[in-house]
């Protein structure tokens, strides 16, 4: 049973040892040579501000707070999709359990509106 | 339903879903939802609660019409959505009262529900001893039984908690609906009968009570508790998920019973089914509070507000024993051989462990924390008797520990309103003489906490060692009565504290209008502990005719 499991492992040495090979020729043979252009963000990366390089240093909750909201609302609604594909077979069944859960979503979504959870201010 | 079914290609199966096996969990479900509903709409909670009436009737109108669901349900879900009309309409300007009205209405229809089903059961009927719901839940003799403990427990929390909660200014809307989502949680915890369907309740519990926890927000030590439990917690879901996997891994099921036949199977790999076992040991140990994983009990205890704590001794120790009651000696019988010598020893270190770290304890809470853990290990012993009378003696234990505990607790309740703080052993000094009745109660408590005959805490702890005698487990009777040995001492000095010092302590400065509620609730638990302290047999026989599990 294990044996089939030896694809895996061997994928997972060669990923491994890729990275490790890559790293070790790269230190060995390429030349370092710093400069303060090369050290500025690539392209049109934004030009990090001393505030925020140190770590753990402040920035608003409220980034976090809506970050939050927007994944449990985002991976609810993911339940969508599988929803539509099967819709068809299932019928009033699946379109009364998604009323349901779409109803319970909404709530949680009142609720949050509520408490003022959107409220950037 | 049947005729939906028809028109399904091949391979498409709508599971039948027994509603009225599951509908103790639709119902506190359901009436959290309302009461969310009902606190989030502010001053606007008329018009949500006719919303929520056109909600209620328009799924009864879809209940009826594809032929599935009997009338009696139906009538059920009119009737509920009316109830909760009036009673929105009747107390609307006092929306905590009647968030808590909501709640208890809940419960008891909880209650009521179950005893239906229980009296379905005894008929043969729709309840009996198989899984329903695709193999997801059973309903049997455990699963009533920790409805019954639960709801019960849950309408003693409410009656305890509202003035304090009141008085400490943290009855916030949102108590009510997590105290219905812990309770859901719980019930659909002890009537699993999936792996998943074990850790998806878990979770439900679990989040809950986090919050709850956390009430009392600017309390630094309410805090702390949160984010232990918080922390915990998720670590010890990751050990129970994993040992699920490895289950999985193993037998390719994660039904509960069919996984026990496969486990026990030669030909299943060794190593997983005892990587398996140990790491849902692991999660379940956490959940119950054996030692070593018991880490959590005390903070979280001592930091939540007194009712939350309440409610977490009572019901949720009676909901994860039952699940691990269904797990272990349910589902692995076969396999008692690997599980039975750990569980044996966890429950010995965690009666000797707690009952020694409880006498050192000050704080009253705390003490009660530790005792809590005491507690666990005693119940753990009917766990590892593998027999009907084994997890007889678990669940009545269980029962006399929630009565025991509300009352407890809910006497220290009534203390923090009369004092403001926390409640430490020198501060019940000469509460014979301010308030005799509570010192009574008190003492009453303890000494069943004690397991002092003429109390159910004897007549508990008498059926956990009648069970571990009958199944030759000598050594931990032995451990368990030194361990109550011990205990005593620190309910003791509690008592004497209450009726034997002279020098009073300052109690009482500021006399605070009396909880009539919380008052009526501790000696519904006084009575309860006397009743079945003196006339068990009933109860007794209730909780050994619940020993079954679904196969």
């Amino acid at each position: 049973m294990l044996a089939e499991y030896l694809p895996l492992l061997l994928l997972f040495a060669i990923a491994v040892g890729f990275v490790g090979v890559s790293l070790i020729v790269a230190a060995r043979l390429g030349p370092w040579k710093p400069g303060p252009v090369k050290a500025m963000a690539y392209e049109s990366g934004i030009i990090t501000s001393p505030e925020t390089e140190i770590a753990g240093s402040r920035f608003p909750v409220k980034f976090y707070l809506v970050a939050m909201l927007f994944i449990i609302f985002d991976v609810e609604a993911v339940f969508l999709y599988p929803w539509a594909v099967v819709l068809r077979d299932l019928g009033w069944f699946a379109v009364a359990a998604m009323a349901i859960f779409i109803l319970l979503l909404f709530e949680s979504y009142y609720y949050v509106l509520r408490k003022g959870g959107l409220e950037w201010d | 339903m049947s005729a939906l079914a028809q028109q399904l290609p091949a391979g498409v199966e709508i599971p039948e879903i027994p509603w009225a096996a599951i509908s103790p969990e639709l119902t506190l479900f359901g009436a959290g939802i309302l009461v969310l509903l009902l606190d989030t709409a502010g001053p606007r909670r008329r018009t949500s609660s006719v919303i929520a009436l056109a909600i209620l009737l328009g799924i009864a109108a879809l209940a009826a019409i594809p032929g599935g669901a009997a009338p009696e349900i139906v009538a059920l879900l009119v009737g509920a959505g009316v109830l909760q009309l009036a009673l929105t309409l009747w107390l609307h300007t006092r929306p905590r009262l009647l968030g808590a009205v909501l709640t208890v209405v809940a419960l008891v229809a909880t209650i009521g529900i179950a005893a239906w089903q229980y009296q379905a059961a005894a008929n043969g009927g729709m309840v009996g001893t198989e899984s329903l719901l695709a193999d997801m839940v059973a309903v049997d003799g455990v699963a009533l039984f920790t409805r019954f403990v639960v709801a019960g427990a849950g309408i003693l929390t409410v009656l305890l908690g509202f003035a304090y909660l009141q008085d400490r200014r943290i009855h916030r809307g949102e108590y009510y609906p997590l105290l219905l989502f812990t309770a859901t949680g719980m019930t659909l915890l002890a009537s699993a009968a999936d792996l998943l369907m074990v850790f998806l309740a878990v979770e439900i519990l679990s989040l809950a009570l986090y919050v709850m926890t956390g009430l009392a927000r600017r309390d630094m030590a309410s805090q702390e508790g949160a984010f232990k439990y918080l922390l915990l917690g998720a670590f010890s879901s990751a050990f129970l998920l994993y040992g699920i996997a490895l289950v999985y891994g193993a037998t390719g099921t994660t039904h509960i019973a069919t996984a026990g036949v496969a486990l026990s199977d030669p030909g299943t790999p060794a190593g997983l089914v005892f990587a398996g076992i140990a790491l849902m040991l692991v999660g379940f140990a956490f959940k119950v509070a054996l030692v070593p994983f018991h880490m959590w009990t005390p903070d979280v205890y001592q930091g939540a507000p007194t009712p939350v704590t309440a409610f977490m001794a009572a019901a949720t120790k009676v909901a994860a024993f039952a699940a691990f009651l269904r797990v272990f000696t349910g589902g692995m019988e076969q396999l008692a051989w690997i599980w039975v010598p750990a569980v044996s020893v966890l429950a010995a270190i965690t009666m000797l462990v707690g009952a020694a770290l409880a006498v050192v304890q000050d704080d009253l809470k705390r003490m009660l924390g530790y005792s809590a853990v005491a507690h666990a290990g005693y119940a753990a012993i009917g766990l590892v008797a593998v027999s009907e009378i084994g997890t007889g003696a678990t669940l009545f234990y269980l029962l006399a520990y929630a009565i025991m505990s509300l009352g407890a607790f809910g006497i220290l309740t009534i203390l923090e309103r009369r004092q403001r703080k926390a409640i430490a052993v020198a501060d019940l000094r000469g509460l014979w003489q301010s308030a005799p009745s509570l010192a009574v109660m008190f003492a009453l408590f303890l000494l069943s906490l004690a397991g002092i005959p003429g109390t159910v805490g004897f007549i508990a702890k008498f059926g956990i060692v009648r069970a571990a005698v009958d199944a030759g487990l000598v050594w931990l009777a032995v451990v368990l009565v030194i361990s109550s040995v011990i205990a005593a001492y620190f309910y003791i000095r509690v008592i004497v504290a209450m009726f034997m010092d002279d020098e009073p302590a300052h109690l009482a400065d500021a006399p605070v209008p009396p909880a009539s509620a919380a008052s009526t609730a501790v000696s519904v638990a006084a009575v309860g502990v006397i009743a079945l302290g003196v006339l068990p047999p009933a109860v007794i026989d209730l909780a050994e005719r619940a020993a079954t599990f679904a196969g």
